[in-house]
C-alpha cells in the first residue's frame, strides 16, 4: 500500500513537470559564429569575431575577415561570444529540492568518505541544471557533502543522457573540509559565544594520519584492500587534486603547514581570509577559489566591500584565483548567477576580461582541464555561449546560443514553460 | 547517629544565637544589651555628612546615638577609633544571596514543543510569570557569601531568586552570621522584580525577546482586569502581581538596549522602574537619561584581551576593544549626566573584584561622596529601607564599617564590618610590626638579627656580616612567635625556638640541633640600619618616571560612537541643503527619467527637481555622468533586531512585535546604505501562521531603536503559510502544534477572526473587560487599521487567504514572497493585493518548485504593485542588482523595474505619500549613484535619509582609516597592560546571526 501511495505521488510529481530538455546530438556540421565580440577568456577580446568548430573542437578563432572554410553560419552581429562558464564546487545534480530529504544526495555519513563519488549520484535529469545552463554555466564540478572528508568530486558538462555521459573529468579531485578552529556553542536560535574548537588538533592529526597512511598503502602490499586509502592515491601521483575547505587565517596557515609534507596539487577554496596571506598563497603557489562576491564581511570591522574587492585584491597579490557560488544551502540553483558575481567584482577593481577569466578559463586552470576548456582557442572544446549583450551585467545577460563540445544546446527550461504558459492565459505578450 | 548530630550542632547553633522571643531556649538565656561606643572616629552618618571625632552608640544592634558631645554610658564597652574613619555599610540591591538556585531549563531543538504551563496550583498560564515566589520565604543564610560580601564591605543585601520574567519579590536581609534566619530579614517586601529572561519556565512561549515584552504587557493587563473585581478564577499568580504594585519595581533588562524596552513598557503601565545597568550605559547616555530610571549598575570592567597574535587579535571586535578602555569610566559619566545609581557586585564572576573596579572608577572620574552614595543612600532610597538603612542615625540599624583612613583613599584598610551590631573583624587594628634590628640569644651565643619587609610580612635573617645572612623561617601566633634556622656551618640541624612577647621583645624555649632545650631572648634594638640610601632614591626616581610614562601612555579614552560600532560616527549628522547638479535623475513620478536634471534637498525634504536650479548657501555636488534616484526601501527586512524573529510557539503571536526589538547597534544598517537602502519593513519570521507585528524603520544610522522607526506610519503585521508554519520542515518532535496542513491554516485564520469579532462584541458587553493584546491586533485588521504581510508560497494557499479576507471584509495587503503569484495574478489584482517577491529564488524546498524568475514581471504586467525583497541581510545591499532581474526575465521596462525597489514597496507599506519618488515635498531620501543604478558596475556613493547623508563612500574611506588606527592605537594599549600585569582573556570570533524569516527560533 506505501509503495502504491509512493508510485502514485511520484507519477503526480512526475505528470507536474514539463517535458524535459533532450541532449543534443553530436555535432554533425562545421558551425562558425560570425561578427561578435569574441571574449576568450584568456584576456583576449576580438571585434567583429569570428569563431568556428568541428566534431566539438574549435577550428578558428579571430577576426570575421581571417575565416575561410566551409561553416553552417550564425550571424552573431552584435552578440558578445564567450566560453562556456564553469561552476566549481556546487551540488548540482545531487540535490534538486534542498529541503526535502529523499531529493538530496549529497551529504553521507561519516567523518572520512573520500572514497564516495559524486559523479555515482549526479542526475543529469535535474529540473535546476537547464536553468542554470540557460544562463552560460556549461561544466560543473560536482561535490559532496558532509565530514571531514566528503568525497570525490567529479567534472561533468550540463547536457548529458546519464552521468557516464555527462563526466567531463571522472573523479577530478578530493574534497577536504578542514576542521575549524572555532567553534559555536549554545544553538543556533540561542547563540552561546564561538569558542576554540577543543578537538581541532585531534582532527588534524586524523586527516595527517589518513594521508600518511594512504601514502604508505600506495608503495607497499597490503594484507586488506582499504578502498579509503585506495581513493586517496590519486593525490600522490597528481592525477587528482586536493581541494581544501578552509577560511580564516590561521587554518589557512595549517593547511599550507600540511601541504609541505606531501605537496599535493592543491587548490584552497573559501579561504575568507586569503587576502591577509597572499605572499604565503604565491609563494606556495596556491590557488583560491573564491567562494561569492556577494556575501558580507565575515568581522564588523571589515571594510564594507571587502568581498566585493577580494578579486582584485588576489589578483593584484598575484595570487591564482576563480569563482564560484560556494557550497552553502544556494550553491546548486543559484549558480545561474555566477557571472553577476563575476560582474560585482569588475565594480571593485578587476576588468571584465579578468572577471571572465574568473568564471571561464582560471576554473578550468585549477580543475586541470585548461588544456581542453576553459577559454576559446583552437583545438580546445567548443564550449560557447553567445549573449545579446555584456554576460556580466544582469540587464544584457541573455543567451541567445550555447554550445557544449560542439553541440547545440537547448536553452530552454522548465520555469520559461510556465512564463510563456501563464501569459498566455492572461493574454499577455511574451517577452523573451 | 547522623541526625542527632546534626541536632546537637543545631543546639550548639542556637545557644551562640542571640535568642529570640518566640524560640524556646535550651540552657540558661543569654540576653546581651551589646552596647558598644566608638569614641573618637571621623564618622560619615551618610555619603555626605562627616563628623570629625564623634562618638557611634549602639547598643541592641541599633544605632542608639552619634554625634560629637555623646555620653559614653557605663554599661558600654569602649572602643577608641582615634583616626580611623566609620562609614555606614555598604548596601547590595540585587543579588540571589541566601536564595536557592533556580533549574536551568533545557530547551533542546530535540524536545518537545511545551505549551501549556506544567506548574501545579492555581497560579497564572505561563511558567515565567512567577510574582507568587517570595524571597524572604525562600531566604536562607549563605556563611560563605555572606563573609564575601562583608569583606566588600556590604552590611546588607536586597535579595531575589533571578527566575523568570516576573520574579517575585525581594527580601532585604542582612549579613549577619550568628543569627536564625529570622532575625536577618530587615523587609520581607522589599521590592518586587522582572526580566525578559523566561528562566527555569519549560514553557515554549516566549521564545523570544519581543515575546517575552509582549507577555509582561498581557499579564499588566490580565493584572488589571482581575483587580477589577471579575468573578470568573482565582489566580494566585494575578492576585500576587497586584499586590506587588506598591513597592520598588526592579528590572534587570539584560543588556544596554533593553533599558529602554523595559523603560517603555513601564511608561505604558505608568511604571517607574528601578532599571539593571550592563555597564555600557555612557554608549547612550542621553537616551538612558531620558528614561529618567534609577540604575543599578554593576562594574564588571572587562579584562584585556590577549592580542599579541595578530590574527587572534582580528577576532576582537572594535566595539569589545573600546568597551574594554571605556567601562571602567562608566559611573563617572553617569555620575556627572545626574543619573541616580546604585553600584551592584552583580556580573562579576569574581566578586572580590569588587574594590579594584570600584578603585578603578574613581581613578576614572566618579567622586568618592559619589561612589559612597550608589553604595549606601542610593540602594537604601532605591529599596524603600531608609528606616534602617543607608546612613547613621538614632534607631537605624547598626550596620557601618570602621576603616583605616578615608575610605576610597589608596592603602586604606578595613578593619570592622558591623552588622546589626555584630562585629566582624576584617583586620585588627594594630598589626604586630615585628620589623626591625634585635638581638637574639641563645645557649649563650650572640646574633645579630634583622626583620626586614613590611609589617603584614616580615623576613627574618641572622647577620653574620656585611655579605653573609642566614634566613631564618618564622611563624607568628595570636601571642607567640616562633623561629627556625641553622646557626652555623658546623651544627647538624635546625635549632627550634618558641616564645613569648615581653613588650618589643621576646623571650622562650627552644631546642637545639641535638634535642636539648635551652632558653633565649630576642631583644629589640631599633629600626633597620637604611643602607644605600642613595639607590634607593634612584629606584624612587625611577619609579616616578614609570609612572609618568604609564600615565602618558593612558592616552585616550575613545570617542563613543554612535551606534557603538565600526563606521558609527562621533558627531550627531545634520540635515544638508545640498544641490544635485546635472544628474540623470529617476523621479518615479509622471516625468520619467530626466537627463541633466538638478535636484535639491532641504530640512530633510526635497525642495526642487528640475533643471537649472540654483540654491545659495547648499552644497552642490556636481553630478555629471552619475544618477539620482529616491533611496530603496526593504518591504522584507530581518536586519537590526534583538533576540529571536519569530515567536512560533504558537499557531499565532499578533500580540508581539518587532517594534518592540528593533536593534540600532547592526553593522547590516551602515552596509545598506551603503547598497542605497533607505527604509525597511523589519518583519515577524513565517513560523506561525499569524506572526507578529512589523517595525518600519529609516536606516537612520546612530539613531536609537525610536528614533529610527517611521512616525506615523501604519501598523503592519506578518502573517504566513505554506510548509514553515505546518512545521513541514521542523524535525519529527514537532507535529503537535496546530495547524499541520494547509487546511488547518485556513482554520487558524477563520477561528481567530471570528473570535476577534466575538472579542470586540463581548469587550462592549462585559464588565470588568480583559484587554487581549493578540484580539486586539487582529480587530485591527478587520478595522482596517493593520495591514497584512503575508508569507507564502504556493497559489491555492495565496487564494485561500484572499477568500478569509473577503469574507471577514478587509483587503490582503501584500503577498511577500509569493512564488506563484504569477499563477493566480489575476485573482491577486481583483482582490487588490500587492506583491513582494525574490527576483529568482527557488528550488530550496518543495514548495518553491515551480517558482520562477519572471514572476515579478508578470505580476506587474498584471498591473499588481509588484516589489522584489531582499529577507536577507546580504542581498539587501544590492536591491539594485535585483530590480535589474526584472529586466532580463520578462523584459519589465527599466523604470517599472527600477519601481520594485523603490515607489512600488513605498505604495505597499503606506509610505508612498512620503517616500518612493523625487518630487519636491516628499522625504529626502535620495541616492546618488556612479552610473545606470541597475547596471552590475553601480555604487551608491552617497546616501541620504531625510536630507541627511549617513552613507558617503569618500567618507567611508576615511573611516576605514579611523577604524584600522583606532584599532591599532587599543591593541597598543592592550599590550602595554598586558605587560604591566593586567590579567589578560583569549579572543574569540564574534558572533553573527542574520536572521532570515525561516529562522525557526522555538
Amino acid at each position: 500500500m506505501k509503495k502504491l501511495i509512493f508510485s502514485i505521488a511520484a507519477i503526480l510529481v512526475c505528470m507536474q513537470i514539463f517535458a524535459q530538455q533532450t541532449p543534443a546530438p553530436p555535432q554533425d556540421k562545421a558551425i562558425a559564429l560570425v561578427g561578435g565580440t569574441i571574449h576568450q577568456g584568456n584576456g583576449k577580446v576580438i571585434e567583429n569575431g569570428a569563431i568556428a568548430f568541428d566534431a566539438g573542437k574549435i577550428v578558428y578563432v579571430g577576426t570575421a575577415d581571417g575565416l575561410t572554410g566551409e561553416f553552417e553560419t550564425i550571424d552573431a552581429k552584435g552578440k558578445e561570444i564567450y566560453p562556456g562558464l564553469i561552476a566549481i564546487n556546487t551540488t548540482m545534480g545531487l540535490v534538486e529540492i534542498g529541503a526535502v530529504r529523499a531529493t538530496a544526495d549529497h551529504y553521507e555519513v561519516g567523518q572520512l568518505n573520500p572514497n564516495v563519488r559524486s559523479i555515482i549520484a549526479f542526475n543529469t535529469d535535474s529540473r535546476v541544471i537547464p536553468t542554470v545552463r540557460s544562463n552560460g554555466v556549461l561544466l560543473a564540478q560536482v561535490v559532496p557533502h558532509g565530514g571531514t572528508m566528503p568525497g570525490t568530486s567529479s567534472i561533468v558538462q550540463l547536457d548529458a543522457w546519464n552521468w557516464e555521459d555527462a563526466a567531463y573529468q571522472m573523479d577530478d579531485a578530493i574534497y577536504l573540509d578542514w576542521p575549524p578552529m572555532y567553534k559555536r556553542t549554545g544553538t543556533w536560535w540561542n547563540p552561546g559565544p564561538i569558542e576554540m574548537h577543543k578537538e581541532y588538533d585531534k582532527r588534524l592529526m586524523e586527516v595527517d594520519a589518513l594521508l600518511a597512511e594512504a601514502k604508505g598503502y600506495g608503495k607497499g602490499k597490503s594484507r586488506t584492500t582499504n578502498l579509503k586509502l585506495e581513493a586517496l592515491q590519486g593525490l600522490y601521483d597528481k592525477s587528482k587534486k586536493l581541494f581544501v575547505y578552509v577560511s580564516n587565517a590561521k587554518e589557512i596557515m595549517d593547511v599550507i603547514e600540511l601541504n609541505k609534507k606531501y605537496e599535493f596539487d592543491m587548490v584552497l577554496v573559501g579561504a575568507h581570509d586569503a587576502w591577509m596571506l597572499t605572499d604565503l598563497l604565491v609563494e606556495h603557489k596556491v590557488p583560491v577559489v573564491i567562494e561569492k562576491t556577494h556575501t558580507l564581511p565575515s568581522r564588523s570591522y571589515e571594510d564594507i566591500d571587502l568581498p566585493y574587492r577580494m578579486p582584485a585584491i588576489l589578483r593584484d597579490a598575484g595570487v591564482d584565483f576563480a569563482l564560484t557560488l560556494g557550497d552553502g544551502w544556494d550553491s546548486f540553483w543559484d549558480q545561474r548567477n555566477l557571472p553577476f558575481h563575476a560582474g560585482t567584482s569588475v565594480a571593485y577593481g578587476l576588468t571584465k576580461e579578468e572577471a571572465l577569466e574568473s568564471i571561464t578559463l582560471a576554473p578550468a586552470r585549477m580543475l586541470g582541464i585548461d588544456d581542453r576548456t576553459g577559454s576559446l582557442e583552437k583545438g580546445k572544446d567548443a564550449n560557447i555561449i553567445v549573449s545579446e549583450g555584456d554576460l556580466l551585467d544582469v540587464r544584457s545577460s541573455k543567451l541567445t546560443h550555447a554550445f557544449i563540445q560542439g553541440r547545440s544546446i537547448d536553452l530552454n527550461n522548465k520555469q520559461k514553460d510556465l512564463y510563456r504558459k501563464f501569459m498566455k492565459k492572461y493574454g499577455k505578450e511574451i517577452k523573451e | 547517629m547522623k541526625k542527632s548530630l546534626l541536632f546537637i550542632v543545631a543546639c550548639l547553633f542556637m545557644l551562640e544565637a542571640v535568642a529570640q522571643e518566640t524560640f524556646p531556649v535550651n540552657g540558661v538565656y543569654d540576653e546581651r544589651e551589646k552596647v558598644f561606643a566608638l569614641t573618637n572616629a571621623n564618622i560619615f552618618t551618610s555619603h555626605n555628612q562627616k563628623l570629625e571625632n564623634a562618638t557611634l552608640l549602639i547598643k541592641e544592634g541599633k544605632v542608639e546615638a552619634v554625634g560629637k558631645s555623646v555620653s559614653v554610658p557605663d554599661n558600654a564597652v569602649e572602643i577608641d577609633l582615634q583616626g580611623k574613619y566609620i562609614y555606614p555599610s555598604f548596601i547590595e540591591i540585587f543579588t540571589d544571596y541566601g536564595m536557592p538556585t533556580p533549574e536551568k531549563a533545557e530547551k533542546n531543538w530535540d524536545r518537545k514543543p511545551q505549551y501549556i504551563s506544567k506548574k501545579p496550583g492555581a497560579y497564572g498560564w505561563n511558567e515565567a510569570i512567577r510574582p507568587e515566589v517570595g524571597a524572604h520565604s525562600k531566604f536562607t543564610h549563605n556563611k560563605d557569601q555572606a563573609d564575601g560580601f562583608r569583606k566588600l564591605g556590604f552590611g546588607a543585601v536586597v535579595s531575589h531568586v533571578q527566575d523568570g520574567l516576573s520574579r517575585g519579590s525581594a527580601a532585604c536581609v542582612a549579613l549577619n552570621e550568628n543569627l536564625p534566619d529570622n532575625e536577618s530579614i530587615i523587609k520581607d517586601v522589599a521590592a518586587a522584580c522582572y526580566s525578559f529572561d523566561t528562566g527555569s519556565s519549560k514553557q515554549d512561549y516566549p521564545s523570544s525577546l519581543m515575546g517575552a515584552i509582549a507577555l509582561l504587557r498581557q499579564t499588566y493587563y490580565d493584572a488589571q482586569w482581575y483587580a477589577s473585581g471579575q468573578k470568573e478564577e482565582y489566580n494566585i499568580s494575578l492576585d500576587k502581581w497586584n499586590r506587588l504594585q506598591d513597592v520598588p519595581q526592579i528590572f534587570d533588562p539584560g543588556d544596554l538596549l533593553g533599558i529602554f524596552r523595559a523603560d517603555k513598557i513601564g511608561d505604558e503601565f505608568d511604571v517607574q522602574y528601578i532599571l539593571k545597568g550592563c555597564g555600557e550605559e555612557y554608549q547612550k547616555l542621553d537616551a538612558v537619561k531620558k528614561t529618567n530610571a534609577p540604575l543599578i549598575l554593576p562594574i564588571n570592567f572587562p579584562d584585556a584581551y590577549d592580542v599579541e597574535d595578530p590574527f587572534d587579535a582580528l577576532n576582537v571586535s572594535l566595539q569589545q576593544m573600546k568597551h574594554w578602555e571605556l567601562a571602567p569610566y562608566n559611573p563617572a559619566r553617569l555620575a556627572e549626566a545626574d543619573i541616580v545609581f546604585a553600584l551592584t557586585t552583580d556580573q562579576l564572576k569574581d566578586k572580590s573584584k569588587f574594590g579594584g573596579n570600584l578603585a578603578k572608577a574613581i581613578k576614572n572620574g566618579l567622586s568618592h561622596e559619589d561612589a559612597l552614595k550608589a553604595l549606601t543612600t542610593t540602594p537604601a532610597e532605591l529599596s524603600g529601607v531608609t528606616e534602617h538603612l543607608g546612613s547613621l542615625m538614632k534607631g537605624k540599624l547598626a550596620n557601618f564599617i570602621v576603616t583605616s583612613d578615608s575610605l576610597f583613599k589608596e592603602g586604606t584598610v578595613m578593619h570592622d564590618n558591623w552588622v546589626k551590631g555584630e562585629r566582624f573583624v576584617l583586620k585588627p587594628f594594630t598589626e604586630r610590626d615585628l620589623t626591625g634590628a634585635y638581638e637574639l640569644k641563645v645557649d649563650g651565643k650572640n646574633y645579630a638579627v634583622e626583620v626586614g619587609g613590611k609589617a603584614a610580612k616580615p623576613k627574618f635573617e641572622i647577620v653574620v656580616n656585611d655579605s653573609t645572612r642566614v634566613p631564618v623561617s618564622h611563624s607568628e601566633g595570636k601571642g607567640s612567635l616562633g623561629l627556625s634556622f641553622k646557626p652555623d656551618e658546623e651544627a647538624k640541624g635546625m635549632y627550634r625556638l618558641s616564645g613569648w612577647a615581653d613588650g618589643k621583645n621576646w623571650q622562650g624555649r627552644g631546642q637545639k640541633d641535638d634535642g636539648s632545650w635551652v632558653d633565649w631572648s630576642l631583644t629589640h634594638k631599633g629600626e633597620v640600619p637604611k643602607k644605600e640610601k642613595k639607590d634607593e632614591k634612584a629606584e624612587e626616581d625611577k619609579d616616578a618616571k614609570e609612572e609618568k610614562k604609564e600615565e602618558k601612555a593612558e592616552e585616550g579614552p575613545g570617542k563613543v560612537l554612535h551606534p557603538f560600532l565600526p563606521f558609527g560616527w562621533s558627531e550627531k549628522p545634520e540635515a544638508e541643503t545640498v544641490i544635485f547638479k546635472n544628474a540623470t535623475i529617476w523621479t518615479n513620478e509622471d516625468e520619467g527619467i530626466l537627463e541633466e536634471a538638478d535636484l535639491v534637498i532641504r530640512d530633510g525634504k526635497i525642495s526642487q527637481v528640475g533643471s537649472g536650479l540654483s540654491v545659495s548657501g547648499a552644497r552642490e555636488i556636481d553630478c555629471t555622468g552619475k544618477h539620482v534616484t529616491s533611496g530603496i526601501i526593504d518591504e522584507h527586512s530581518h536586519i537590526a533586531i534583538s533576540k529571536g524573529v519569530n515567536e512560533g510557539t504558537q499557531a499565532s503571536s499578533a500580540e508581539v512585535s518587532i517594534a518592540d526589538v528593533v536593534n540600532s547597534e547592526d553593522v547590516n544598517i551602515y552596509r545598506q546604505l551603503s547598497g542605497g537602502v533607505v527604509a525597511s519593513q523589519l518583519l515577524h519570521g513565517s513560523a506561525n501562521p499569524i506572526g507578529g507585528q512589523s517595525a518600519l524603520v529609516k536606516l537612520r544610522w546612530g539613531s536609537t531603536p525610536e528614533e529610527m522607526k517611521i512616525k506615523g506610519a501604519d501598523g503592519f503585521i506578518k502573517f504566513a503559510l505554506g510548509e514553515n508554519v505546518k512545521q513541514s520542515n521542523w524535525g519529527d518532535n514537532n507535529v503537535s502544534r496546530f495547524p499541520q496542513t494547509r487546511m488547518g491554516v485556513e482554520q487558524v485564520y477563520m477561528d481567530h477572526f471570528t473570535r476577534a469579532q466575538e472579542y470586540a462584541s463581548a469587550r462592549n458587553a462585559r464588565i470588568p473587560a480583559r484587554k487581549d493584546l493578540e484580539m486586539e491586533a487582529l480587530l485591527e485588521i478587520l478595522n482596517k487599521k493593520r495591514f497584512i504581510t503575508c508569507h507564502s508560497y504556493v497559489q491555492s494557499e495565496i487564494n485561500m487567504l484572499m477568500k478569509v479576507a473577503d469574507h471577514f471584509g478587509f483587503t490582503l495587503n501584500t503577498f511577500t514572497h509569493i512564488l506563484e503569484g504569477y499563477k493566480v495574478a489575476d485573482k491577486m489584482k481583483e482582490h487588490g493585493a500587492a506583491g513582494s517577491t525574490f527576483s529568482d529564488w527557488w528550488a530550496y524546498k518543495y514548495e518553491v518548485i515551480d517558482a520562477i524568475p519572471h514572476n515579478g514581471t508578470i505580476l506587474n504586467e498584471m498591473g499588481i504593485v509588484t516589489a522584489f525583497n531582499s529577507d536577507d541581510a546580504e542581498m539587501a545591499r544590492r536591491l539594485n542588482q535585483e530590480a535589474a532581474k526584472a529586466i532580463k526575465y520578462g523584459g519589465a521596462s527599466e523604470e517599472d523595474a527600477w519601481k520594485f525597489v523603490t515607489l512600488n514597496p513605498a505604495k505597499m507599506l503606506h509610505l508612498d505619500k512620503r517616500m518612493g519618488s523625487l518630487k519636491a515635498g516628499k522625504d529626502a531620501d535620495v541616492v546618488l549613484w556612479s552610473e545606470h543604478p541597475m547596471s552590475q558596475y553601480a555604487k551608491a556613493e552617497m546616501t541620504f535619509v531625510d536630507g541627511i547623508c549617513y552613507f558617503d563612500r569618500e567618507q567611508d574611506k576615511e573611516l576605514r582609516k579611523e577604524v584600522e588606527a583606532e584599532r591599532n592605537r587599543l591593541i597598543q594599549k592592550m599590550l602595554a597592560a598586558k605587560k604591566g600585569g593586567a590579567p589578560t582573556q583569549k579572543p574569540h570570533p564574534e558572533h553573527h546571526h542574520h536572521y532570515h524569516c525561516d529562522d525557526l527560533d522555538p
